[in-house]
């Protein structure tokens, strides 16, 4: 019954967003691709659980618009950035795909923007965490949902220094990627009146990081921030269990950390890490009754979806917002600028806004996981430790260096 | 307390340690792949997905038959072994007569494929395993905490290693095995079943692989992908050594961990590379490796 | 007692008199289907497919005609791609002397890995061009020039010899086909050049052609250097046409992927690793819209080539014709 009512309450959200007047109901068809890792590292975050939650999207708006005709293509870019653009070339150029969707790897949603903004089409991104795609490398034709590292780095830096962690040790992975998540973070907690007192670099897929944890340790520093990704993060918590990091008082900060990492360590090992994300499957009823549709969509049971996911179906739903208003998806770059105009609302993420500069903005959520006596059921991994307002949580519009911001 | 380059010696030591236990894996891998090499003149490619092979059997064990980390220690690697022997019979057999090549391509297939069946079906995050209780803790060994799982892997790994050798070198089983391998039709004539031996030694020579997959279950991350890249630098590791000791394998395996240990402490960012750059050198010194003969 | 791996592949009984017409004709079928294929195939794939197939002959010429397999020569292809994308995108280098840049560092990376990984034959070769291409790409990784794992975007194309504006898809199309062709037919001339028999009496019998006075190193690492400095023009122009440099390029699956190219085509033919690329870039390009299956599919089909199809694509077509390919 109350999963009636949420679902009920959360139609009605959708159709207040998009209910349209008779007059309007010409034919507008679109066609939206998502481009995502089915087959390797990040198909957990993003992947098939993407495409269903585009899925979702789709068959939510049709409801309301059924003078818009929706087709759906998928494909795997196996995180290569040729395969990537080589797909997004032919669904732009002889598919007429209008939309791309998704790509987690910063490498290959780089190049997919570029593309979009050549062939005047529409990149929105979910699963690519860089800050350059609304930075340096910014164009009219993209828009960077769901996170970036600038937004990690500053989330969980800033709200750890505030609730007492001030001295900090990195270990960063020794790649650009790393680098850019040590520096922002390095750059919040000295802003807010805490101290760095080393950090080491370690090379990508190391195996064992005993040793880099003992440096840590002997370093004691409060927080020890993880400026790596994946299996390297993963490995570093797990021998931070095992050398007894964590109940000699000293804290991990995951600086880019999903649920399904916390999920391949155990609560047993991974509680007390911390950790931000924009979106959290147990935060709301709301979220809770989407999880359960798309687990039937997804058929898996088990699985609970990602932020990653989760920004895939608020993207599709404000972009299809935008071709219905437009009545043509033709112009990606009016398309985006008519997206920038209107504020965002779906029932994921609320009331949002897109920056000038494609960010969109929107509330983070500093987590941190529970131990397994708290859990209560299965995928409940994190209690709320702070909401971080949508006004902080994004590198402010004037540090990007976005050409389409200054000039 | 004394500093060496800088470095307080108690932090050197522990470094030292720690390289041990790394190369613990080292050691394994390139023994079993030694053993395989040894016998049927085949560069096992599929060993690093055989070692996460092991680490997922650990993990499928415990959650459906509620099997634990000691049995698994062993039945995982037996199960793994009878996959290999499977293997060995259906297919590497038919490619003895062939350039040893086609060995290496052919288990560099299966390497992809068992990889990508595990990444289909389980995803590519990784799957939590629990260390067994009696294993949680650590010693206090004065300039350093020793987890206790770590010692058990050194203790496990050297064990393990030295059993291999002794049966290899100083039984009558390890006899027909050299002499199989120098002279197979005249061990044949012996009454010896040689196709046999082969598929033996080469789910043998697995079942190391997958035991190495479990000691590494609850201390890595057990993932589709935890075996591809620690294979590259194994074979790098038996280059150093030459494959053709199986001493060799095992004091190079160690050798290498405590080295890239160290490397860990002076030049964190040289740690992956360091065994490769140390493979060159001894190249340009020794072409046959350390324990080597010019074939 | 052991065979060769292009004796494996290439055993049709072949008269004197074939040879004469037959690669020649395949040459001209060839140059012809690419010339009109434009128009009916996705020009972007196409130009992929090119710099992959000049990729796999380069690799071809090494395993098929010097019995050497190197698992690694993503380094060369990689690391050219990386110079290519970097001259031409920071130093403004037109697009002509960026892919000689790229091809340049290509030969002499080959010149240097080569030196080393011709100490050791065999399966200990494969590892050793193994382990030091995965050096050099913790190298690319590290370093800040190749932009981690964002790679070099945005790479200009340029205009060649500052005329030719190849933004242009069919300029660029033209381009790639001529560079392909050059290389394709460089490899042609090198495998029946002298120095080509000299090579394949190497790869039958090294400790022979020892004794009859060839100094075998010599041959093997100039094969290597050829080999390195083509796949460095092979990932080059990819940088151009693509315009991306990135990982990929340089990290060990794309060493697994060049080699599964020849053996599907057929190792030790002349036109069997540009089938095999074309099936390979059409795989990955197709089933990109199946998704999760790629390795899989990837790992059975070298299972099935290894243990039905050794000669490959090309090499049973030649053996069934009883021509030469």
């Amino acid at each position: 019954m109350k999963r009636l009512v949420s679902l009920s309450a959360f139609a009605a959200l959708l159709m207040t967003g998009t209910v349209q007047s008779p007059a309007q109901a010409q034919q507008v068809s679109v066609k939206i691709g998502v481009m995502s890792d089915m087959s390797s590292l990040y198909a957990d975050i993003a992947g098939p659980g993407s495409t269903a939650a585009a899925k979702l999207a789709i068959a939510d708006f049709a409801k309301a618009n059924p003078n818009v005709k929706v087709e759906l293509v998928s494909a795997d870019h196996q995180n290569k950035a040729d395969v990537g653009s080589g797909v997004v070339n032919k669904w732009y150029d002889t598919e007429n795909v209008d939309l791309v969707i998704d790509v987690p790897n910063s490498g290959v949603a780089l190049a997919v923007s570029q593309i979009a903004a050549t062939k005047n089409k529409v990149f929105i991104v979910s699963g690519a965490a860089a800050s350059d795609l609304t930075g340096s490398k910014c164009n009219a034709n993209t828009v960077h949902w769901t996170y970036d590292t600038w937004m990690l780095a500053n989330g969980t830096g800033k709200a750890l220094v505030k609730t007492g962690g001030d001295t900090w040790f990195f270990l960063t992975a020794d790649y650009a990627f790393g680098h850019a998540l040590e520096r922002d973070t390095a750059a919040a907690v000295e802003a807010n009146g805490g101290k760095v007192l080393g950090k080491v670099r370690h090379p990508l897929n190391t195996n064992d990081f005993s040793s880099f944890l003992l440096q840590a340790q002997t370093s004691k520093a409060k927080v020890i921030g993880l400026a790596n990704a994946g299996g390297d993060t993963i490995n570093s918590i797990k021998a931070g269990a095992e050398f007894g990091i964590v109940k000699g008082g000293q804290k991990f900060a995951g600086l880019l950390v999903f649920a399904s990492d916390v999920n391949a360590l155990g609560l047993a090992i991974a509680q007390g890490l911390t950790l931000t994300e924009t979106w959290y499957w147990d935060l709301n009823d709301t979220n809770r009754a989407w999880t359960k549709r798309w687990q039937t969509e997804r058929a898996a049971a088990g699985k609970f979806p990602t932020m990653v996911q989760a920004g895939v179906y608020s993207g599709v739903t404000h972009y299809l917002k935008a071709v219905a208003a437009l009545k043509s998806a033709a112009d990606g770059k009016a398309v985006v600028a008519q997206m920038k105009k209107t504020p965002t609302d779906d029932p994921l993420f609320g009331k949002g806004t897109i920056r000038a500069d494609g960010r969109k903005i929107h509330d983070a959520y500093l987590l941190e996981v529970k131990s397994p006596a708290e859990s209560k059921h299965p995928g409940d991994f994190y209690k709320l430790k702070a909401t971080i307002p949508a006004a902080e949580a994004f590198r402010p519009l004037k540090d990007g260096n976005c050409p389409l911001v200054s000039g | 307390m004394f500093e060496i380059f800088g470095i307080p010696s108690q932090a050197l030591f522990s470094q030292l340690l720690i390289g041990l236990i790394n190369g613990s894996f080292y050691a394994l891998l390139s023994l079993g792949l030694a053993v395989i090499f040894g016998m049927l003149n085949i560069i096992n490619f599929t060993h690093g997905a055989q070692y996460m092979l092991g680490a997922f059997a650990a993990f499928l064990l415990l959650q459906y038959t509620g099997i634990g980390y000691w049995p698994a220690l062993i039945v995982a690697p037996v199960l793994v072994g009878l996959i290999g022997m499977a293997i060995e019979r259906t297919m590497l057999q038919w490619l003895y007569k062939l350039d040893h090549l086609y060995g290496l391509l052919l288990t560099f297939g299966l390497a992809l494929i068992i990889e990508g069946l595990a990444r289909n079906y389980y995803g590519s995050a990784g799957l939590p395993y629990q260390m067994p209780e009696a294993l949680v803790g650590g010693y206090d060994l004065g300039f350093m905490r020793l987890p206790i799982y770590r010692a058990w892997v050194i203790v496990a790994s050297l064990t393990v290693c030295l059993a291999t050798w002794f049966v290899i070198e100083r039984t009558r089983l390890g006899a027909y095995l050299r002499a199989a391998t120098e002279n197979p039709a005249l061990v044949r004539a012996f009454g010896i079943n040689v196709p046999r031996m082969i598929t033996f030694t080469y789910g043998f020579g697995v079942a190391l692989a997958a035991f190495a997959g479990v000691m590494a279950a609850p201390i890595y991350n057990v993932s589709p992908q935890m075996g591809s890249s620690l294979i590259i630098v194994v074979f790098a590791v038996v280059v150093i050594g030459g494959m053709g000791s199986i001493m060799g394998a095992i004091v190079t395996g160690f050798g290498l961990g405590v080295i890239e240990g160290l490397t860990k402490v002076f030049f964190p960012e040289a740690s992956n590379t360091v065994i490769f750059v140390i493979m060159a050198i001894v190249l340009l010194v020794r072409p046959a490796g350390l324990f080597g003969r010019r074939a | 007692m052991e065979q060769s791996v292009a004796a494996a592949t290439v055993t049709p009984p072949v008269s004197s008199s074939s040879r004469n017409w037959s690669e020649p004709l395949a040459f001209a079928i060839m140059v012809a289907a690419l010339a009109i294929a434009p128009l009916y195939i996705y020009p972007m794939f196409l130009m992929q497919a090119l710099c992959f197939a000049l990729f796999a002959c380069a690799f071809n010429l090494l395993i098929g005609y010097g019995g050497l397999l190197s698992f690694g020569h993503a380094l060369y292809f990689g690391w050219a791609s990386y110079l290519a994308a970097h001259s031409a995108k920071v130093w403004g280098f037109p697009p002509e002397l960026a892919i000689l840049t790229g091809t340049l560092t290509a030969a002499v990376l080959g010149l240097v890995a080569g030196s080393l990984a011709i100490r050791r034959q065999g399966i200990y070769f494969a590892m050793i061009t193994l382990a030091l291409a995965q050096m050099m790409f913790f190298f690319a990784l590290q370093m800040k020039f190749t932009g981690g794992e964002d790679g070099i975007q945005a790479v200009p194309r340029g205009r060649l010899f500052g005329l030719i504006d190849l933004a242009d898809t069919f300029n660029m199309y033209v381009t790639v086909l001529l560079i392909f062709l050059a290389g394709f037919l460089l490899i042609y001339r090198i495998i029946h050049s002298p120095f080509g028999e000299v090579l394949k009496a190497i790869r039958e019998n090294e400790p022979r052609a020892i004794s009859l006075g060839y100094k075998t190193d010599r041959y093997k690492l100039l094969a290597f250097v050829l080999s390195a400095t083509l796949a460095g023009l092979a990932g080059s122009t990819k940088a151009i046409v693509l315009q991306i440099a990135s990982l990929t390029d340089v990290d060990w699956p794309m060493s697994g992927e060049v080699v599964l190219m020849a053996l599907v085509g057929g190792l030790g033919t002349v036109f069997g690793p540009v089938a095999g690329a074309f099936v390979i870039i059409a795989m990955q390009t197709y089933l990109a819209q199946v998704g999760q299956w790629v390795t899989v599919i990837q790992g059975a089909i070298f299972v099935i080539c290894v243990l039905l199809f050794r000669r490959g694509i090309i090499g049973e077509l030649a053996a069934y014709l009883r021509i030469k390919l």
